[in-house]
């Protein structure tokens, strides 16, 4: 049932485009809309399980001789996730029915790949082995990239899909060299295993690259500095998915690592500071960035790549408690507890506000905020929504946001604390970090709504009339505000079903008590919340004042740039090399092929010491076979002197047909009757290409070519003879021939072992040999029909 | 240039129908005595080229019009076809069955689902090769 769960997504992608052409009329969302809500439901479910800190386990193998099974696991930290994809996903669903219109969108693209995300998704976060998680992962990034490219057409669009692609799937690939290494040290992929061995695995040399390489993956994907530069341009994706991949779940994948591997490698020094460290960056440079935007979902980007650092800070700091075993009243812990508490509050205050940002798109054609300004009298409750999810967004109570935001705090503040790690002395930055970043915070969440909802209308710049938005489209944000405000005065709704089950899979070893309360009275942390609303609100006023300071950094400096460059200089490097190597001559390719074919045969053969002549088992020789080897001998030398290439297809042939007799004489009827056809369709074939080809060159008298053909045509002789040779004098093992003398008729009930061995024995080698064949004769037929016109180098066949 | 074929094309004629009858035998007999899918499939394309050297492509494609790219593809789908099958009787992909069956003329006749994966590459050798020689010889 579990893994129906995760696959039942992709079933229905398959069934979508089938959908969409019968029942034109119908929006295509409508049919997909209930399966997230089913699985909603159905994951719910799962809350009485967990909440007792028990795990359901289910496994289906898959290739169970690798390791590697496609078990699912249920905790509280997958069950955490999987509620987001599904909640999230149904409300999205709903959003993007209205958002998308079913007259002009090519639906059925759209929701084959949002499921295909969501079952990606879901399968990212349940899996247990990571070789499976990896598949979906890539998957999710794969799904990402076609939805970010949705509207193709766009320049823009293709740009940012291709970046998204870059880093993350860059990422995906070090993270694979990250779960290998694993493998390696553990010898499993199952994450559960690896967990119980994490005292052992700590020791280990391969324990630091493996951390890296996984890190990498999960910095990529969660958007952390230097890798944030894909998520702004990610937003050339239709709102609905930005509004679910980019900020709701799936750049939370990379959270869902971090926390999922923290058993494994929090107790490092070296994971503490590079996690706690890259989301402190980016909690800082995300928000600093955010203000000088002003495209409004390029704010949420840089908001969105902002909070992700601060959960990312949260739950480094959160490794560090592994080091106070002996406080238990949750002092340290509550970093965990903030990581998992702010992860949803972000997903509802974020999603929210990226559906408002997408209804003013859609009302009134633009999102850029120095066109806006003055809707809230066209659109109230859009704005009301706005300033929920700005204000929890920005910290303020009474709303969710403020609570996680404090505790964000009190767990900075905490780190002054700690004695270890050199954290008591550097880590003074974070508290200081954080709280300048949440003042830009406060900043950019006032932009987004004042410069939107207030002040002047400018009508005249607007491209259309604005007005409110259709019921359907307004009902999701309006679910997630209502969420704001609950989980704001009702936060211990979550904390014993759903916050202390996850925390209890980031660390297992600590029974941690969640609870959540709204006031805490007047400590350093409310003081730090005063300071920025009030900095925060006379940034907001003074913006033109200060803004120059962005000018600072020259464009030329930008991680962007740098991408770009090395985009750029990628693309020229290769197609200089490609240009001087790819020449277009058969000649030239046959060269490169056939030295190369010597060099490594030749050295590999030498270097080894693996020649050697061994005349002990040899047969005697018959004159007939003598004479053919002389015959064949003869063609083949006169082909070097024939002048006509009709001449020489046809002594090609010859050769050909000789060797068949070979064949014949050792008594190889199969071989040798394949021989004699093969020879004869390829003579009838070279016939037939005869037409194309040039003549002969006499004039082609240069030393320099001769020379080389030379030299390639006997080494390429010479280094088959040797390697025959040796084929026959080393038996490094017992020949198989016995095994399928003996075994031909009994396993496989045949009595021409050469054929058996074709479609029984070998049988997965032929598919592949036949499909290869098969690609071959598409590859020249797609060569010859479909040439570009007028293009001289086609005619070097 | 014109030239005068009449004794190929009429040799063909009959030729070709040996070939062709003999590719079909020396695919079915394939699992006991010398042949196959492989050179059955090779047989009957030189067969079609010998039609092809007689007369001429488009004379072929009149009487021969199948597409045969169309060819490979069921080709492979009948390999890959016979493969998966297995699947459904719970054993690993690509094993195959076999079992005997009485015929009152043809006698004890064995049935094997490889040659169904035969089948396959043989339709793949012809369409191949046929491809092949189809463009590169209609290619001006």
């Amino acid at each position: 049932m579990l893994h129906l769960a995760i696959i039942s997504p992709f079933l229905l992608a398959i069934l979508v485009p089938i959908l969409f052409k019968i029942f034109r009329q119908v929006h295509t969302g409508w049919f997909v809309l209930a399966l997230p809500i089913l699985l909603f439901i159905y994951f719910l479910s799962f809350i009485s399980i967990t909440s007792t800190h028990q795990t359901v386990i289910k496994s289906i193998s898959w290739i169970p001789t690798l390791g590697i099974n496609f078990t699912v696991r249920v905790d509280g930290l997958s069950l955490l996730f999987a509620l987001l994809i599904t909640g999230i996903g149904s409300l999205v669903l709903l959003y993007s029915i209205y958002y998308l219109s079913k007259h002009k969108e090519r639906l059925n693209h759209f929701y084959v790949y949002l499921l295909l995300f969501m079952g990606a998704m879901l399968g990212v976060v349940l899996s247990d082995n990571l070789i499976v998680l990896y598949t979906f992962w890539e998957f999710t990034s794969f799904s990402s990239f076609l939805l970010i490219g949705y509207w193709y057409q766009r320049d823009k669009s293709r740009y940012g899909a291709q970046k998204s692609m870059l880093i993350t799937v860059f990422g995906g690939l070090s993270m694979l060299g990250g779960i290998i290494l694993l493998y390696l040290i553990t010898g499993t992929f199952s994450i559960s295993e690896i967990i119980q061995q994490s005292s052992e695995i700590m020791t280990h040399h391969l324990f630091i690259p493996a951390m890296i390489c996984i890190l990498l993956g999960a910095f990529t994907k969660s958007a952390q500095f230097p890798f944030h530069i894909w998520l702004p341009d990610a937003m050339e994706a239709p709102t609905p998915v930005s509004a679910y991949l980019h900020s709701a779940t799936m750049v939370k994948a990379g959270i869902y690592l971090v926390a999922r591997m923290s058993p494994v490698f929090a107790e490092n020094g070296l994971w503490i500071w590079l996690v706690a460290g890259v989301g402190i960056v980016t909690l800082f440079w995300g928000s600093f960035s955010a203000v000088k935007q002003t495209d409004l979902k390029g704010i949420l980007a840089f908001s969105t790549i902002s909070q992700l650092g601060m959960i990312m800070t949260l739950l480094g700091i959160g490794g560090a408690a592994l080091h106070f075993d002996s406080i238990k009243d949750s002092y340290y812990t509550v970093a965990t507890v903030a990581a998992v508490f702010h992860l949803i509050n972000h997903a509802t205050f974020k999603g929210a506000l990226f559906m408002v940002v997408g209804i003013v798109d859609h009302e009134t054609g633009t999102r850029d905020i120095r066109k806006l300004g003055g809707l809230m009298p066209f659109m109230p409750i859009t704005f009301t929504v706005a300033i929920i999810g700005a204000l929890s967004m920005a910290g303020l109570p009474p709303f969710n946001g403020f609570l996680s935001k404090e505790m964000f705090f009190t767990a900075m503040v905490r780190v002054l604390n700690m004695d270890v790690f050199n954290l008591e002395t550097i880590g003074m930055l974070f508290p200081v970090i954080a709280w300048v970043a949440s003042i830009f915070t406060f900043a950019y969440s006032m932009i987004l709504v004042f410069k939107t909802f207030t002040g002047k209308i400018q009508l005249e710049k607007l491209p259309k009339k604005p007005h409110e938005a259709p019921i359907g489209m307004l009902i999701p944000p309006i679910v997630l505000a209502s969420l704001i405000v609950a989980f704001g005065f009702f936060p211990n709704v979550l904390s014993s079903t759903i916050i202390s089950p996850a925390v209890a899979a980031i660390m297992p070893n600590f029974l941690v008590d969640v609870h959540i309360s709204f006031w805490h009275g007047f400590n350093t942390e409310l003081f730090m919340t005063f300071g920025v609303v009030v900095i925060g609100f006379l940034l907001y006023k003074n913006y033109t004042r200060w803004s120059k300071v962005y000018r600072i950094f020259p464009e030329r400096f930008s991680l962007n740039n740098l991408y770009n460059g090395i985009l750029n200089s990628t693309e020229k490097i290769s197609h200089r090399i490609t240009s001087s190597t790819l020449t277009g001559s058969s000649r030239t390719y046959l060269i490169y092929l056939f030295s190369f074919f010597i060099l490594i045969l030749g050295v590999t053969l030498f270097n080894r010491d693996a020649f050697s002549f061994d005349t002990s088992n040899v047969s005697t020789i018959h004159i007939a076979e003598v004479l053919l080897a002389i015959g064949i001998c003869i063609v083949a030398v006169s082909m070097i002197f024939v002048k006509s290439r009709l001449t020489s297809i046809i002594l090609l042939g010859a050769v050909g047909y000789s060797v068949s007799i070979f064949f014949v004489i050792y008594r190889a009827p199969d071989l040798a009757l394949t021989q004699l056809v093969i020879e004869t369709i390829s003579v009838a074939l070279f016939l037939l290409c005869f037409y194309h080809l040039p003549k002969l060159k006499k004039r082609e008298v240069r030393i320099s070519f001769k020379i080389t053909n030379a030299l390639i045509s006997i080494g390429v002789g010479t280094i088959v003879t040797l390697i025959a040779l040796s084929a026959h004098s080393n038996k490094l093992f017992e020949s198989i021939s016995h095994y399928y003398i003996e075994n031909t008729y009994k396993e496989a009930a045949g009595k021409n072992m050469v054929n058996v061995i074709l479609v029984d024995f070998r049988g997965l080698d032929t598919m592949f040999e036949i499909t290869v064949l098969a690609i071959a004769a598409i590859g020249i037929f797609g060569l010859i029909k479909l040439r570009l016109k007028g293009g001289k180098n086609n005619e070097n066949k | 240039m014109k030239t005068n074929d009449v004794i190929l094309q009429t040799a063909t004629k009959v030729i070709l129908f040996i070939i062709l009858i003999f590719s079909v035998f020396i695919f079915f007999t394939g699992h006991y005595t010398p042949g196959g899918g492989f050179v059955g499939g090779l047989l009957t394309s030189g067969a079609i080229v010998l039609l092809l050297l007689a007369f001429d492509l488009k004379t072929v494609k009149k009487i021969l019009p199948f597409n045969y790219m169309i060819m490979i593809a069921i080709g492979l789908l009948f390999a890959i076809g016979t493969g998966a099958g297995a699947l459904l009787f719970n054993v690993p992909f690509l094993t195959h069955a076999y079992t005997h069956i009485d015929i009152p003329i043809l006698g004890d006749l064995s049935l094997h689902t490889a040659t169904l994966f035969d089948l396959g590459v043989f339709l793949v050798v012809v369409g191949v090769t046929m491809t092949i020689i189809q463009t590169i010889g209609g290619d001006d």
